[in-house]
């Protein structure tokens, strides 16, 4: 049950297009509402980066920047919760075959490291069975006192 | 080499000092631009000794890390030296979750790292 003081969450939708120039406005809008929620820069930053890999990797991999493909977008914004939901229309992967980016053999390796940083940035964060819809959660601390 | 769109290049002493014109590293034409120009620097230029300040950079994707990371191998290659500096917290912890400050020499000043190279 929430607090009495605790605001409903707020839900933003979004069908993207698979061009990796055409989903900043959309990071923009949530992290807005999360300013507007409270949520501190540094807090700010890890949502950024979760958004910014988490869709770049579903135009990118998924939907392979087809532009008959859309990225379905669902977020949950509260003072203390964020949530998201990124669905494309690819094929999916299997994450646990992704390679460890922070291995000393792979450190010279351009690319894989956005799965890494939304697992680092998000309190939680696990893919469907099939791999093309991924759901994060970040929740912060209960403040103390 | 033509003027730099994402780069302000300064040479002093053989030393090439170069901050980033972008406060956010995200757009991936800007980020292909900003590699090209710092491919040229080494390929082109043969430049041996090279700072990158990041003092005006706010946030950076892991597509910028690549491209980094790419002109990190091109630098070794022709024997460049890289040293990276003002690096804000939120951009290091971007480097340390993904063991990139063990790839990268990074100092905390530009002063710093003029004294060593």
């Amino acid at each position: 049950m929430s607090s009495p003081t605790e605001q409903p969450a707020r839900t933003l939708q979004a069908s993207l297009p698979s061009s990796l120039s055409d989903y900043h406005a959309f990071i923009e809008s949530v992290l807005e509402q999360l300013e507007e929620l409270g949520w501190q820069r540094s807090d700010l930053f890890a949502v950024r980066m979760a958004l910014e890999e988490s869709i770049s990797n579903a135009i990118r991999h998924g939907n392979k920047e087809d532009p008959a493909k859309r990225v379905a977008i669902e977020c949950k914004l509260s003072p203390s919760r964020f949530w998201v939901q990124v669905t494309d229309e690819g094929a999916g992967f299997e994450p646990s075959a992704v390679p460890d980016c922070r291995c000393a053999d792979r450190l010279e390796v351009p690319g894989g490291r956005g799965l890494t940083l939304m697992k680092a940035y998000m309190t939680s964060v696990r893919y469907n069975a099939c791999g093309n819809c991924l759901t994060m959660e970040k929740v912060l601390p209960a403040p103390s006192g | 080499m033509a003027t730099p769109q994402r780069l302000q290049i300064n040479e002093s002493a053989s030393i090439t000092v170069i901050h980033f014109k972008d406060q956010k590293i995200i757009d991936p034409v800007a980020i292909q631009e900003l590699g090209q120009e710092l491919f040229d620097l080494v390929e082109k230029e043969d430049r041996k000794k090279i700072v990158l300040n990041f003092a005006n950079v706010e946030f950076l994707s892991s597509a910028a890390l690549g491209k980094l990371i790419t002109f990190e191998k091109k630098a070794k290659r022709i024997g460049a030296e890289l040293i990276l500096t003002n690096i804000s917290p939120e951009i290091y912890q971007v480097f340390a979750i993904t063991n990139l400050d063990k790839l990268f020499k990074i100092k905390d000043s530009e002063a710093d790292a003029l004294a060593v190279l």
